[in-house]
């Protein structure tokens, strides 16, 4: 197992090489940078550009030299300081700007993922053992309405509504009198009263595919004999399902795990601008439109790492519930 | 039945089936796999259950344990278990397994328990992430009343009782880390751990390499011997029938063809489609002697099994074929001596 973790972590390091490589030329892609942008904004509007602060940015970030020294610098700032490099958007070190922001979507993609899991799976079950009939084809109908209604109408439908009927503004996470204050138990009770809508219209989406796959593996796995011959022991019905087959079907879910935090904030940007979350999507979403190049490389980086910590984590997960796994031979059973 | 059946140890009933038929409702059709099977089994008697593919042979042990994958169905008849309690032995208490629901609770204390399963393949039979012991000791727990630990001493010696080697360490091992031969002791240990008196053992070899075969054969005979147990033997293997049963049941279609003891399935065989398996065992002697080439086969193949015959299942391959008499009536089942019945018009 110990080995195992070690091999898995091996392989991460020039797959996170890869990913600021890749991470820094997106960003460095698109023409221009956000400093001469900025210069020559200041000098349209006949304001006077402090030339000493520009030339101090421009060495601080080596913004006049050639890629790869840029690179180099912006690597070796993250990488012996931890700082991430200056926001020229919020005026602030990124790391001050990303802190909140990732936490919270962190936040969201687990209370998420908890929603998700505690509807689908229970279900995925549920239908795999009533195949084809009328329960199956009604959690699939509503579970595919689900998938096919894009997040952002239901989140607008959802504050419609909240509002006509109940008065309620739902965007935001926070009540406007929580908003700047600093992390507390209150800020914290509060939060939970308004996450639950970002939490639902995120989840619905992903239910539907939950659900499937659930039921897919799900299927295979109760036609194997070891779930006849569980029966045979004289179990009941809810131990040999709990025991045996789920114990199996359960593992795909597991390992798409390390996906999720990519998944929200990919997929939920949308959503999260109709609702105004203070998420770490919206943030990169707006640095990406102003080139704040390294608040946006600094995201991609960061995104790009979760996810591999969480592969790794679930894969790790996975050899613990899986001993075909942890003794490295997967054999087709 | 039992008390007209020949033999020195003359024991007392076990399980009777009594025309016992399991459909499938399919929607090309009904599937008659099991279509009037009368069986019975006396205690501590091996019985050999022997047909081709199709021929309901495990969809008889299948309805015995109440374990019939749906659409499957039992339509009709009786499974009549005499259950005798270890603690009072004079008490018994007879149940037809057929009434209850698949998942009663009644049903899953007899299942495992008292009569317990082997089945065909041993790779598949055990789940690969639980451990050896876990899946043993689960049924140990369930039935009786033991703790953990003692639970885990039963296991082990269980495993020992069918010479697993190394019982032990082999208990926190997982099925892929044993091999086949390994995970079929294992999984008749499984089966063994409550001490059932039924075994209902559905092919248990015929995944199985010769030697490793033989093995299994071996102990599976020990253990029988050792303990009060029944085996209910389903194979299609006659070389195995031989070796194992005491009495015969020759199924074909769905439906008892012929029942006898072992000597004379082999020695005095009435019904055609006997005859017929019989015929198609390839005898080193002839080889030898180049008296054949070929293996000879019943004609014709199983008919369809949405089709339903009128008369004798077995007539449009049957050699004795009798027109006008076996495409019109069906046969009944004919008690010809003590203790061998046959359904063939040809005894009528």
């Amino acid at each position: 197992m110990i080995v195992y973790i070690i091999q898995r972590v091996m392989r991460m390091i020039p797959l996170l090489f890869l990913l600021s490589l890749v991470a820094f030329l997106i960003i460095q892609l698109p023409p221009g940078d956000y400093l001469t942008e900025h210069i020559n904004a200041l000098r349209a509007s006949g304001r006077d550009v402090d030339e000493a602060e520009v030339e101090r940015l421009m060495k601080q970030y080596a913004l006049d030299r050639p890629m790869h020294v840029q690179y180099l610098t912006w690597i070796q700032n993250i990488l012996l300081k931890g700082s991430f490099g200056q926001s020229f958007q919020w005026g602030r070190p990124v790391n001050e700007v990303i802190g909140d922001k990732m936490a919270l979507t962190f936040l969201l993609a687990i209370f998420t993922t908890i929603f998700v899991w505690a509807i689908s799976v229970p279900i995925g079950i549920y239908v795999s053992v009533r195949q084809y009939t009328f329960t199956d084809y009604l959690f699939t109908m509503i579970g595919f309405i689900g998938l096919a209604v894009p997040g952002f109408l239901l989140a607008m439908v959802v504050m419609y509504f909240s509002f006509a009927w109940f008065g309620l503004k739902v965007g935001g996470l926070f009540s406007p009198a929580f908003e700047l204050e600093p992390w507390s138990i209150a800020k914290f009770q509060n939060m939970l009263t308004r996450i639950w809508v970002p939490v639902l219209i995120l989840g619905i989406g992903g239910t539907a595919h939950i659900i499937r796959i659930m039921r897919a593996t799900m299927l295979d796995e109760l036609r194997k004999q070891y779930v006849t011959v569980a029966r045979s022991k004289g179990l009941s019905e809810f131990a040999v399902l709990m025991n045996y087959p789920v114990r199996i079907a359960i593992n795909p879910l597991i390992s798409s795990l390390g996906f999720l935090l990519p998944w929200i904030i990919s997929g939920g940007t949308v959503v999260e601008i109709v609702l105004n979350l203070p998420t770490a999507a919206v943030v990169l979403y707006r640095s990406l439109l102003s080139q704040d190049m390294f608040l946006a490389g600094s995201f991609i980086l960061l995104v790009g790492t979760l996810a591999l910590v969480g592969s790794l984590l679930a894969d790790i997960a996975l050899a613990a519930v899986d001993p075909r796994i942890r003794f490295g031979s997967v054999e087709e059973m | 039945m039992a008390s007209n059946e020949n033999g020195a140890g003359k024991q007392e009933v076990l399980l009777e089936i009594r025309d016992l038929k399991t459909h499938f409702a399919l929607d090309e059709g009904t599937v008659r796999a099991v279509d009037g099977v009368d069986l019975d089994v006396r205690r501590k008697q091996v019985v050999g259950v022997v047909g081709e593919s199709g021929c309901g042979k495990s969809m008889t042990a299948m309805s015995v344990m109440r374990l019939v994958p749906p659409p499957g169905q039992i339509v009709e008849g009786e499974i009549r278990f005499h259950r005798q309690f270890d603690d009072r032995a004079d008490a018994k208490d007879i149940v037809d397994l057929a009434q209850f629901e698949s998942n009663d609770r009644q049903l899953r204390d007899i299942r495992g328990n008292q009569i317990s399963m082997v089945f065909q393949e041993p790779m598949t039979a055990l789940s690969p992430v639980r451990t050896v012991g876990k899946q043993i000791t689960e049924a140990i727990l369930l039935h009786q009343d033991v703790n953990k630990t003692e639970a885990r001493d039963i296991a082990i010696e269980t495993l020992a009782r069918v010479k697993m080697p190394n019982p032990e360490q082999r208990f926190d091992d997982y099925p892929f880390q044993l091999s086949g031969g390994m995970r079929q002791r294992a999984v008749i240990a499984m089966a063994l751990a409550c001490r059932p008196q039924l075994l209902i053992a559905d092919e248990p070899t015929t995944a199985l390499d010769v030697t490793t075969e033989a093995q299994i054969l071996d102990l599976m005979r020990e253990l029988q011997a050792e303990s009060d147990m029944a085996i209910l033997y389903i194979t299609h293997n006659l070389g195995v029938v031989a070796e194992m049963a005491e009495e015969v049941v020759v199924m074909y279609l769905g439906k008892v063809v012929e029942r006898c003891d072992v000597d004379s399935i082999f020695y005095n065989p009435k019904h055609p489609y006997t005859r017929g398996l019989l015929n198609s065992i390839p005898r080193l002697e002839d080889v030898l002697q180049d008296k054949r080439e070929k293996l000879n086969a019943i004609e014709g193949m199983v008919p369809s099994p949405y089709q339903r015959l009128q008369g004798c299942a077995f007539h449009p391959r049957c050699p004795d074929f009798m027109p006008g008499v076996c495409d019109e009536a069906e046969p009944q089942l004919i008690q010809l001596e003590e203790g061998h019945a046959v359904r063939c018009h040809l005894y009528t």
